[in-house]
């Protein structure tokens, strides 16, 4: 598979004896309704769809296909709550139900953690360290906001938007449900959310949550389905505001659809980000960052620091090492408390990570890829790395969404600064340098909505997030991610 | 203990691919090989360890590691109130940790002052034990070099295989590198066959920056190994600093061929944290390092917390700290 001969160390890693999490603290159900009012509906009135665990392709469970009626039952329920209860409910009152739902998630961390990483294919020691107290702190951060919104910088009394429509994508499914639903329950709007189709099992243990910590019917509603059900949402007359995160192509046609409409529109979309590395980089740490730039979550982050600009005087070193690292990682059971990369989630994004990577090298780029063992069953994808990649590959410019680093060089930081931003998409960089007046002269010239300094892939809920370009428009996180959900 | 050569085909290193150990006859040589290496950003070494602490060490593995730790402990005791009563329990000891189960490993050497490696050599006779003596003026370094090269002499006639000194922390951090490294080269020289451990005293150098260069310069004078701490200090290893001298030490290796060990020592005491160092050492400097030749632990009571972790695999159940000696 590897194309080009290893200049590695020989010094050998010791293997680590199989460290599974327990699969069965999953506690999953055979089948699940939709979640609407309050209540889950009868599965058995619905179609039902298997949602499978892309590391053993077996089926986990399966859920509802939610069809145009489900959905408008969810957004009329959403607007009941929203006139009846939400509206006058005061922001100390929200925080109450927010500070709760945030509690609960730690508490059930550990079932959290397992359904993600058996629904996604995430190794559980990032489902578990990222994903989940991530998720919690989101919640924590917006609660604190909720009785506070006259003080948020947009002006005295500021209202909530009305019924949000919350569409969401398979790569962070609990964490990205909750940059959606923490700030607009804080700001006092009413959702619908749609998961994602290969990965809804946690956000319906979510709603269990949602029932514990007793929040009023109606203020979430849950749909699960495809693609359609996501259409029907953005369609739907009654909804106020659509919060979108996943691809370009299909926020495209979103904001398409909603042109003429009042309906307010946030964008998440995809990105191609760049890492770009000078040679005075603190070069351990700098192959670390590149590492967790590309190839955490399988690189299924829309931010992935899927190019790395590396300058030439140390283009040689940080390829060497870099590939010595890549190495090290261990792919295979996301259970495994010693996996770093996981499954790839779906079979159609291995078809498209593996369409990508073989365009790459038809069109001349070099392919290395780690020489580790792939388990037969479920769809895997080794690390790979690409060098003499130009601008032109389809590999410097697409979205791969898979662990794949193509690595570009550059000389001076003009060039540098001009090659991260030849990309339509902007949302974020990352600048390794030890030298603090070139790190902000470079940081001032991206365009990009996130810029990384000696680190990257690093997350906070205080910390707003979102891209320029074609990465989309709107803020979540921080004070930022309330203006989303405020009439401002 | 011999170091191995280490391939070096292929491999381009910031000092110049394969360039063997380079010399260093003036200051300024030494200066710029030190400002040649890169910066440690302190914040991303905290995460990487932080990463590597969460690793899960089961099963068989678990088993292999626990009898290396033990096989790499430097049982020590550095105290004033020590005793020639002491040093034999703790010779006992080291040869056989637990005298019920022969299967355990000896640990790897004692660490005493000079004036007891004597008693020590005697009471180790005939096993593998090695007889680690501190000197230079241990723990503060403040002495001359004739004072320090004496008390290195002194303990190598009394038999010492190996000497752990210290370097001059406070040449060091005024910027007197030189000086550092010719103490270092001195205490080489004298030697002979002993193998010398040269002791960073992190928690007094402060920055990761300082531990990666003195390591450098610790090794360029000739240490078989680095090691963190005294542990009369306040802060002894941590992980991350174990963490920086590791890589320094496998980016030497890939510089010069030469293998040169890690020790960490003070405030070990659980073996969990001694399997932690271990998966660092796993994952930065390669298993190559996973020997007693090239990765050894300063400590006294992680030894018995060794024993009854792997007694507790055996058994199944919590094993009493008074199953076991205390030294």
């Amino acid at each position: 598979m590897s194309s080009r001969p290893l200049a590695n160390s020989e010094l050998g890693w010791l293997a680590y004896d199989p460290a599974p999490e327990s699969a069965s603290l999953a506690r999953l159900a055979p089948s699940y309704g939709l979640f609407i009012n309050g209540t889950f509906t009868d599965p058995g009135a619905h179609e039902q769809v298997p949602t499978l665990n892309p590391a053993t392709e077996a089926t986990l469970a399966t859920v509802a296909h939610a069809v145009d009626e489900d959905v408008d039952r969810a957004v009329r329920a959403a607007r009941h709550a929203y006139d009846t209860v939400w509206s006058v409910t005061s922001g100390a009152e929200r925080a109450k139900y927010l500070f709760r739902i945030a509690r609960l998630i730690q508490e059930r961390s550990r079932e959290l953690a397992v359904v993600e990483t058996l629904d996604n294919g995430k190794p559980i020691r990032e489902s578990r360290d990222v994903d989940i107290p991530l998720a919690a702190a989101h919640f924590f951060y917006y609660a604190g906001w909720a009785d506070k919104l006259d003080h948020a910088g947009y002006g005295a009394n500021p209202r909530p938007l009305g019924v949000a429509g919350q569409i969401i994508p398979w790569n962070f499914p609990l964490l990205m449900a909750a940059w959606k639903l923490a700030p607009a329950l804080a700001a006092g709007n009413t959702c619908v959310l749609k998961p994602a189709e290969t990965t809804p099992l946690s956000a319906l243990i979510l709603a269990e949550i949602l029932q514990q910590a007793e929040l009023p019917p109606g203020v979430v509603n849950i749909v699960t389905g495809d693609g359609a059900t996501g259409a029907a949402l953005v369609e739907h007359p009654g909804v106020d505001k659509i919060a979108f995160t996943g691809s370009t192509e299909v926020g495209r046609a979103i904001q398409a659809r909603l042109a003429g409409r009042g309906t307010h529109l946030t964008l998440e979309l995809g990105g191609k980000g760049a890492n770009i590395v000078f040679d005075d980089a603190p070069i351990d740490e700098m192959i670390e960052g590149i590492i967790d730039g590309i190839f955490f979550n399988q690189g299924h982050v829309c931010c992935a620091g899927s190019r790395l600009l590396v300058q030439e005087t140390v283009a040689d070193e940080v390829l060497r090492r870099l590939e010595r690292r890549v190495e090290q990682l261990r792919v295979g059971d996301p259970l495994d408390k010693n996996t770093d990369v996981g499954a790839i989630n779906s079979r159609a994004q291995l078809t498209r990570i593996e369409e990508l990577v073989a365009a790459g090298e038809s069109e001349g780029a070099t392919r290395y890829s780690s020489s580790c063992a792939l388990p037969e069953q479920g769809y895997w994808f080794a690390p790979t790395v690409f060098t003499d990649v130009s601008q032109t590959h389809r590999i410097a410019r697409e979205e791969i969404f898979g662990p794949v680093l193509s690595v570009l060089t550059f000389r001076t930081p003009e060039e540098a600064v001009s090659k991260a931003n030849n990309t339509t998409y902007g949302l974020a960089c990352g600048v390794w340098s030890e030298k603090g007046s070139r790190t902000l002269w470079v940081a001032e010239r991206l365009r990009a909505g996130v810029i990384w300094a000696n680190t990257y892939n690093r997350f906070d809920p205080t910390s707003p997030f979102g891209g320029v370009r074609e990465s989309g428009f709107g803020r979540e996180g921080g004070r930022q991610g309330l203006a989303a959900y405020l009439d401002v | 203990m011999s170091t191995t050569t280490l391939p070096t085909t292929g491999a381009q290193v910031r000092l110049g691919p394969g360039a063997g150990v380079p010399t260093v006859e003036t200051e300024g040589q030494l200066r710029s090989i030190l400002a040649s290496l890169s910066g440690v950003d302190a914040v991303g070494a905290e995460a990487r360890a932080a990463r590597l602490a969460t690793r899960s060490i089961k099963r068989a593995t678990k088993w292999a590691a626990l009898d290396l730790a033990i096989s790499m402990v430097d049982l020590t005791t550095l105290e004033g109130a020590d005793t020639l009563g002491r040093v034999s329990s703790l010779c006992a000891k080291a040869r056989r940790p637990d005298p019920r189960d022969p299967s355990i490993p000896s640990v790897a050497a004692v660490c005493l002052y000079p004036d007891l490696v004597a008693h020590a050599r005697e009471r180790l006779e005939g096993s593998t034990v090695k007889v680690a003596a501190v000197a230079t003026a241990f723990p503060s370094g403040r002495a001359s070099l004739a004072v320090k090269l004496a008390d290195v002499r002194d303990a190598l006639d009394a038999g010492a295989d190996e000497i752990d000194m210290v370097i001059d922390r406070g040449a060091f951090l005024s910027g007197r590198l030189g000086q550092v490294f010719d103490e270092v080269v001195a205490v080489k020289s004298i030697c002979g066959d002993a193998h010398l451990k040269v002791i960073l005293e992190t928690g007094e150098l402060v920055t990761l920056d300082n531990v990666r260069r003195a390591s450098w310069l610790a090794m360029l004078g000739g240490a078989d190994f680095i090691k963190t701490s005294t542990g009369k200090v306040g802060v002894s290893a941590t992980p991350t600093v174990a963490l920086v001298m590791l890589e320094a030490a496998r980016d030497f290796a890939e510089s010069t061929g030469r293998l040169v060990g890690v020790k960490v020592a003070g405030g070990i005491r659980r073996s969990k944290d001694a399997l932690r160092y271990l998966v660092i050492v796993n994952e930065t400097a390669g298993s190559a390092w996973l020997t007693p030749d090239l990765f050894r632990f300063g400590a006294s009571s992680l030894l018995n917390d060794l024993l009854a972790q792997r007694l507790m695999q055996r058994r199944g159940v919590y094993v009493r700290p008074d199953e076991f000696s205390g030294d």
